[in-house]
């Protein structure tokens, strides 16, 4: 399917989350159960989508596996996003490089 | 316009920006290192301003898995806008129209909200279009140079930066982890979750994108049943 057609679905639902509670539905939302299942989606999601994904991603299982672990110390440590991203890519690149795969 | 509204809103998103920029440019890297153009992932994040849900559907649009999919992963993982909209149009009173409204229903991240909401004064129309000013440029400008990066560079180089994305991701679920043991158990559900669609056969085939919705709901849905949030908190 033609990449302008997607692009056009993403940004559409994308814009309708954000537009229609700002101008049509202005009611809080009374449920409990749904306000909190929204306080975790944010949480839930980044984590599917980085795990197993980040060990696939890079050009061997073990780079892949260093630049996870590296994320999850420095995060834990409360360093920033910037850090923590520049250090993962840099995991990937040494061990790369350890491993003799090619520049 | 109160030009001196508009001024406070461009400083107050400024550290937005350069954090946006940093996010993009691994946003970008990772789009190109998949296979889109420099230009098509520049447009991405030009009209969606968004980043779990523009790597959702960078997915859905590389395994080229269907407009429904792309839709559905939209909805489940932008379904938090609606939320932050809802709260925002209460704060925001009825003097704000309509038209103002709709542009800044556009720049509503989860950045741009929180700044918004913690605002002392009143919400104006040009503070908020001067908020969002600064993240949208750094947002649609990291992702280009991104991009260009992850096309210029060499291939081990674009591998490395492939990764930033998802530190960025990790720095972001785990600090409030460690602060809420709901969010951990949130996040331990969703992995094992997905690590069971990618490792179990059956599963396994399951089109790019379900696998996220599906997960992203389970894990939500049953911490969302175990531990409800607090009143003050949503």
């Amino acid at each position: 399917m033609n990449i302008y057609v997607y692009i056009a679905a993403m940004a559409l639902t994308t814009y309708l989350i954000r537009m229609l509670p700002l101008t049509v539905f202005r009611k809080p939302i009374k449920s409990r159960f749904f306000r909190s299942f929204l306080h975790y989606v944010p949480y839930a999601c980044l984590t599917a989508m980085t795990f197993p994904a980040i060990l696939g991603d890079t050009a061997s299982l073990l780079s892949g596996a260093a630049a996870l672990a590296v994320a999850v110390v420095l995060a834990y440590l409360n360093q920033s996003l910037i850090v923590v991203a520049v250090a993962s890519s840099a995991a990937v690149f040494l061990v790369e490089r350890l491993m003799g795969l090619p520049l | 316009m109160n030009s001196k509204e508009y001024r406070t809103g461009v400083r107050t998103g400024l550290p937005v920006g350069l954090g946006y920029f940093s996010v993009s440019f691994g946003f970008g890297a990772m789009a190109v290192s998949k296979g889109l153009g420099v230009g098509h992932a520049t447009l991405i994040s030009a009209s969606n301003l968004t980043s779990a849900g523009q790597f959702a559907g960078l997915g859905v649009i590389v395994d080229n898995s269907g407009l429904w999919l792309m839709i559905l992963t939209q909805l489940i993982i932008n379904s938090r806008y609606a939320l932050m909209s809802l709260a925002l149009s209460q704060r925001m009173g009825e003097k704000i129209g309509v038209l103002p409204r709709l542009c800044i229903a556009f720049i509503n991240t989860d950045e741009v909200f929180a700044l918004a909401m913690a605002r002392q004064q009143e919400l104006t129309v040009p503070f908020l279009y001067g908020l969002g000013l600064l993240p949208i440029i750094g947002w649609v400008s990291g992702t280009l140079f991104g991009a260009l990066a992850g096309s210029i560079l060499p291939q081990s180089i674009r591998t490395a930066l492939g990764v930033m994305l998802y530190g960025m991701f990790v720095a972001i679920v785990i600090p409030p982890a460690k602060q809420e043991r709901p969010v951990a158990v949130a996040a331990l559900l969703a992995l094992i979750f997905s690590s069971l669609f990618t490792w179990v056969p059956a599963l396994s085939k399951a089109p790019t994108g379900t696998p996220i919705v599906i997960c992203t709901v389970a894990a939500a849905a049953l911490c969302a049943w175990l531990f409800p949030i607090k009143e003050e908190e949503a």
